[in-house]
């Protein structure tokens, strides 16, 4: 088992104190709420989608330090990614953070991402890491001007329990 | 306690031999996270002696049969066993009589158990169930679901800024619809303990019946059906030394009498057949299947112990530990306690400024600190206090100084991460 402690790095902490696309967008084509009812998590991720592209990005919410980082750290990597690009990053952090991909010996994309490695290992703080993912996929999946509260929306389903 | 007794046994860790009572605990010598564990999470499930592991051995080592059916004579011990197990909790919580209590699988059971049994029977469209800011998610969705189905309603008595009860309000709360009560005796994230004797009184002078959730009082406290003359008690087994799985609901016999079964099965009946079934008597009514029998009897050991140690020096050396966290705590910048009521037992939660409880919680575990973290399953109170989380530090008879020593040292260290 790494040691779990390395999860608290000056990268993590820096993210925490310090969101990048923190807030709002003045014109979004695609936004989500995601909520993880476990801790009381929440946050709102707003997305324009021009040619296939992510011009821009932005969240805000509620959140331990674990899941705003991994929030902000998220906006800075798929800031001018195609959507595909996006979609691969979303499928391989989701994979490492839940042991599936191990980055120290498979081919990935990740490249910093991997200060979140260590979550694998923190079982009840995989959903912290995991949460603006998945709702960055249902910010892509989602239409603007709709409601994101959609049921038949897998990825908005809450996670965990309470 | 006599003052006798109180001037023989002075409150604190004097009187009380830790050290020994740990070397009981065969978990408290573990190193889980790579460190010596120091838990401090007794509100979500206590930790059971050898005594009681070693009692669950031989019950199945030698005893286990199914109970209340065969002539064999393994039957026949297993069933003695059970209901000698029964004979003791109702000792232990000093009930009337052994048949009003009924083995359930913990708290939660028990309340769905009254709600069900008594409050489908008794409560109708229009009639009102007074609760409390202070339950835990397990005295407010059964009643929920109750109102729903009968068009009742539920009216909450609220609390102040320390995290009590406020009295004046419950009273005001009361009309002629009111028909049941639900109280919890100690706060599960605050540590409040409430004044159910007096709020018992109020409510049976209304002819209204009251239901406490005991979940975090037995294990701390002398709980007393006869004194508090509550009508209904509920507790788990596994926050009182016991195993999971098996837990109490304390009723008075003329309360069980008129309410109908929860479940249907084997053991709940006197008769069976298709025209008519005739229901057993209490307990047994209540008990349908096959029950946990070794949960049943580890935690009749469970209360043999606690009764060995003795639950006024539990009480006492707990006191002595919340009191010196509360200050220590206090003490430190950053740190706001949540829950400052003058009456409280063996809960201190808290807050970080500028830090997560999950952080909290996953720093302080690498410290060998386990906390819970978390709403606590009462979302009502961390509304009540404008936070989403708190962390939770929780005190068992089998926690020390030395702990809460650790417990603020770890806080230090996750401050300063964040710093």
């Amino acid at each position: 088992m790494s040691d779990p402690k390395s999860l608290y790095q000056e990268v993590i902490l820096d993210h925490n104190r310090k969101p990048r696309n923190w807030g709002t967008l003045a014109q979004a084509n695609h936004k989500a709420e995601g909520h993880n009812p476990l801790c009381g998590d929440h946050l709102h991720v707003e997305l324009n989608v021009e040619a296939d592209h992510i011009a821009a990005i932005a969240f805000e919410g509620e959140s331990c330090a674990i899941c705003k980082a991994s929030a902000s750290m998220m906006t800075t990597n798929v800031k001018g990614k195609t959507v595909q690009d996006a979609e691969t990053l979303i499928q391989e952090f989701r994979d490492m953070a839940t042991g599936q991909l191990d980055t120290d010996k498979q081919a990935h994309h990740l490249g910093r991402l991997t200060v979140f490695a260590g979550v694998r290992d923190l079982p009840t703080r995989v959903k912290c890491a995991i949460l603006p993912w998945h709702t960055l996929h249902a910010a892509l999946h989602s239409v603007a001007d709709t409601s994101t509260e959609s049921d038949n929306d897998p990825m908005h389903a809450p996670i965990g329990d309470a | 306690m006599s003052a006798r007794q109180s001037a023989l046994k002075p409150a604190g860790a004097s009187a009380f031999d830790v050290a020994r009572i740990r070397a009981d605990f065969p978990i408290l010598a573990t190193k889980p996270a790579g460190k010596p564990l120091i838990y401090l999470d007794n509100a979500a499930s206590s930790q059971m002696p050898q005594q009681v592991i070693d009692r669950l051995v031989r019950y199945q080592s030698t005893q286990h049969a199914n109970i209340h059916r065969a002539v064999h004579t393994l039957s026949e011990i297993a069933t003695a066993e059970y209901e000698e197990a029964r004979r003791k909790l109702a000792r232990f919580i000093n009930a009337r009589e052994e048949r009003e209590v009924i083995f359930t699988s913990g708290t939660t059971e028990s309340i769905n158990l009254a709600m069900h049994g008594w409050g489908r029977k008794f409560i109708g469209a229009g009639d009102e169930i007074v609760l409390t800011t202070l339950e835990h998610h397990s005295n407010i969705v059964p009643w929920q679901m109750l109102a729903e189905e009968k068009g009742a309603t539920i009216r909450v008595v609220p609390i102040d800024d320390a995290g009590e009860l406020l009295l004046d309000e419950y009273e005001k709360l009361f009309s002629e619809r009111t028909k049941l009560v639900g109280v919890t005796h100690v706060s599960n994230a605050l540590g409040t303990v409430n004044p159910v004797k007096r709020m018992i009184a109020y409510a049976h002078a209304r002819g209204v019946p009251v239901l406490v959730d005991g979940a975090q009082a037995a294990p701390h406290m002398t709980v007393d059906m006869q004194d508090l003359d509550c009508d209904f008690y509920a507790f788990s087994g596994h926050k009182l030394c016991g195993p999971t799985g098996i837990g109490i609901l304390y009723g008075k016999a003329a309360l069980l009498e008129r309410m109908q079964p929860f479940k249907g099965g084997g053991d709940m009946i006197l008769s069976v057949s298709f025209e008519k079934t005739v229901y057993n008597v209490i307990p047994q009514k209540f008990e349908a299947g096959t029950p946990p029998i070794a949960a049943a009897i580890g935690l009749g050991a469970a209360v043999d112990y606690l009764t060995g140690v003795g639950m006024d020096a539990i009480a006492a050396h707990e006191r002595a530990l919340l009191d010196y966290a509360t200050q220590k705590l206090a003490g430190m910048a950053g740190v706001r306690i949540i829950g400052t009521a003058a009456e409280k037992a063996a809960v201190l939660s808290f807050t970080l400024a500028g830090v997560h409880p999950h952080d909290v919680g996953t720093l302080l575990n690498q410290e060998g600190v386990a906390v819970r973290t978390g709403h606590h399953c009462a979302q009502p109170v961390m509304q009540r206090f404008k936070v989403p989380a708190t962390s939770r530090a929780s005190f068992a008879f089998y926690n020390t100084m030395t702990e809460v020593d650790a417990l603020a040292a770890g806080i230090v260290k996750v401050q300063e991460v964040f710093c």
